[in-house]
């Protein structure tokens, strides 16, 4: 039962991991992005994650209180006080945000699995999962029509915007595998229904993308590399100078209210 | 050929009565040129404030301490980027494009508000930046509601709601500073210290000084002088500065029980005059950055238009 319980805690917190570090990266755009409307878009997008964050957190932060009583971590303990091995987010959102080109490529992968991710996860027999799903599943629709369409703007706009794109895609192409790879935990509570079957998505996932870069007038990177880790801890070095930042206030000065 | 079209003279005449009974002016009306470009100078400066502005209390959106200290302050950083953004659409009725108002920013033709040529150093600074900046802006957006440019004064409507929230946050942000640890109560006291007098200068400069006040306040662009402002600003940030417990930087900041104001010390003028000359500790920083980052995403804009040139060939043939 114990064990079952610590599942389900890392489960949340590598799904708060994953929105919070996306949040984190999207939020960089804020004030650099090509123009005005696009520093709005970006910012609201980078809140949804990072509100979607802070739901996973508190959901976390409740379990830890059954088990821990006043021990348990409050959410921002959690989202600000690990260090780089404890978070369990997944390699690509941590990558830097490269250039536009690089940050809609990003998005959109992510979107198109998220997208898939959370139709499934509304019919999670946790019902606080599936309530954070169903909120989700509405925010990232909008973030998926987006980054559809910069897919399209940039693939098919010049010849410098196509091949940023190209570029991008395949940089970022060997971290998509990880969207479809299954931690012990995840498996661990796949029997009661509670988590989602990652390898399941990869053949919807591959055929709305590649349908999509087809579209875009862009290739589809072949499969040659692809890095894993995220979820056990084992992040690029890029995860440190993240946490650097976002730690700062909470790790020079100890246990105030802000 | 019979004209009938009035002279200029009469056409301003007309002009100043409608100005004087309270009427708004709209886009298509007539208008002196004089006022157009008024209205240009003081709307653009305003938009290009907002964007300006983007840039101090974003510096900390990375380093919020809290999720909803992160949330708010990305959320706030946004609305101001969406008051720029509808400040440049208002604008823009009055014949002048976006492009050439952020040209004229960036050749140095436009100016921003001075204050954003202050470094946010501390994460007090943001929340003194949302209070008192944002405080200031509220005293003079409030008059500028019944400004006689119609878009003008409707933007000014719908930005003021959100320039109270932002301040009521900003000052929620220093209040859990000024009663945390002492370190805490320090940054708050070091940030009011460093941004009072800036705030003050936000203002202008004294009315018989005041180089575009005289004309702005006839055609009512302007609906109260800068001193009168600023009397105000004090005034009722004064009692709010002495809830938190900390002190404004001014020895002679006393109560004038005669006047029912607040008397205060000289601004230092020469200050003044230094950072809106160029020599404040960022205005490079500011203006690079805005530069920098229109190159940058230079190619991301050809892009767009390049797809919607292909995409409307394609649908016209
Ligand atoms: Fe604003
Ligand atoms: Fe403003
Ligand atoms: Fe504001």
């Amino acid at each position: 039962m114990k064990d079952k319980q610590d599942d389900l805690i890392n489960y949340v917190i590598a799904l708060g991991d994953d929105s919070l570090i996306l949040g984190q990266r999207l939020s960089e755009w804020c004030y650099h992005a090509p123009f005005l409307e696009e520093d709005l878009a970006l910012a609201n997008v980078a809140l949804d994650f990072i509100g979607r964050a802070q739901m996973f957190y508190e959901y976390a932060s409740q379990l830890e209180t059954r088990v821990l009583k006043e021990n348990a971590r409050s959410a921002d303990q959690i989202a600000f006080l690990r260090d780089t091995r404890d978070y369990r987010n997944l390699l690509i959102v941590e990558l830097p945000i490269g250039d536009f080109a690089f940050t809609m490529a990003r998005q959109f992968t992510v979107d198109v699995f998220n997208q898939l991710y959370l139709q499934q996860l509304v019919n999670s027999t946790d019902s606080t999962l599936a309530a954070i799903a169903g909120k989700a599943i509405k925010e990232t629709d909008y973030h998926l029509r987006r980054s559809q369409e910069w897919m399209l703007r940039l693939g098919d706009g010049t010849d410098e915007s196509h091949q940023r794109m190209e570029k991008a895609l395949k940089e970022l192409w060997g971290y998509t595998a990880e969207l479809f790879t299954m931690s012990a935990y995840e498996t661990a509570l796949l029997r009661d229904g509670i988590s989602i079957d990652r390898t399941a998505l990869c053949s919807d996932w591959r055929k709305i993308v590649t349908e999509l870069l087809q579209q875009a007038t862009l290739k589809v990177p072949s499969d040659e590399w692809q890095v894993t880790g995220g979820r056990e801890g084992l992040h690029t070095e890029h995860q440190g100078d993240i946490l650097a930042k976002m730690q700062y206030l909470q790790r020079t000065y100890p246990g105030l209210e802000w | 050929m019979t004209n009938f079209k009035l002279n200029e003279v009469e056409l301003e005449a007309a002009f100043q009565s409608r100005i004087d009974s309270e009427q708004k002016i709209e886009p298509k009306d007539w208008m002196p040129e004089g006022y157009r470009k008024n209205l240009i100078r003081q709307m653009s400066q305003h938009a290009h404030s907002e964007v300006i502005g983007m840039q101090p209390e974003g510096n900390w959106i990375l380093r919020a301490p809290t999720l909803r200290r992160k949330i708010v302050l990305l959320a706030k950083v946004q609305d101001e980027g969406g008051h720029g953004l509808y400040l440049y659409s208002a604008t823009e009725t009055l014949g002048i494009t976006r492009e050439e108002l952020i040209d004229a920013l960036h050749e140095g033709r436009a100016k921003y508000a001075s204050i954003f040529n202050y470094p946010s150093l501390t994460w007090a600074d943001v929340g003194t930046i949302g209070w008192l900046v944002d405080g200031a802006a509220i005293v003079n957006q409030i008059t500028l509601q019944r400004t006689s440019y119609g878009p003008y004064a409707r933007s000014m409507v719908r930005i003021c709601k959100e320039e109270s929230f932002h301040q009521r946050q900003g000052y929620e942000a220093l209040m859990v500073m000024a009663q945390g640890s002492p370190e805490q109560k320090k940054m708050a006291q070091d940030s009011l210290n460093r941004w009072w007098w800036p705030v003050l200068m936000m203002f202008g400069p004294h009315d018989a000084e005041s180089a575009n006040s005289a004309k702005s306040m006839k055609w009512k662009i302007k609906r109260k002088s800068n001193d009168e402002l600023r009397q105000a600003f004090i005034d009722q940030t004064i009692p709010q500065v002495e809830y938190l417990g900390l002190k404004v930087p001014d020895p002679d900041l006393k109560w004038n029980q005669e006047r029912g104001q607040y008397d205060f010390g000289e601004i230092d003028w020469a200050e003044f005059e230094r950072v809106i000359g160029g020599n404040g500790p960022c205005n490079r920083q500011r203006l690079e950055h805005h530069r920098r980052v229109d190159r940058e995403g230079q190619w991301v804009r050809d892009a767009l238009a390049a797809y919607e040139a292909k995409q409307q060939a394609r649908s016209a043939a």
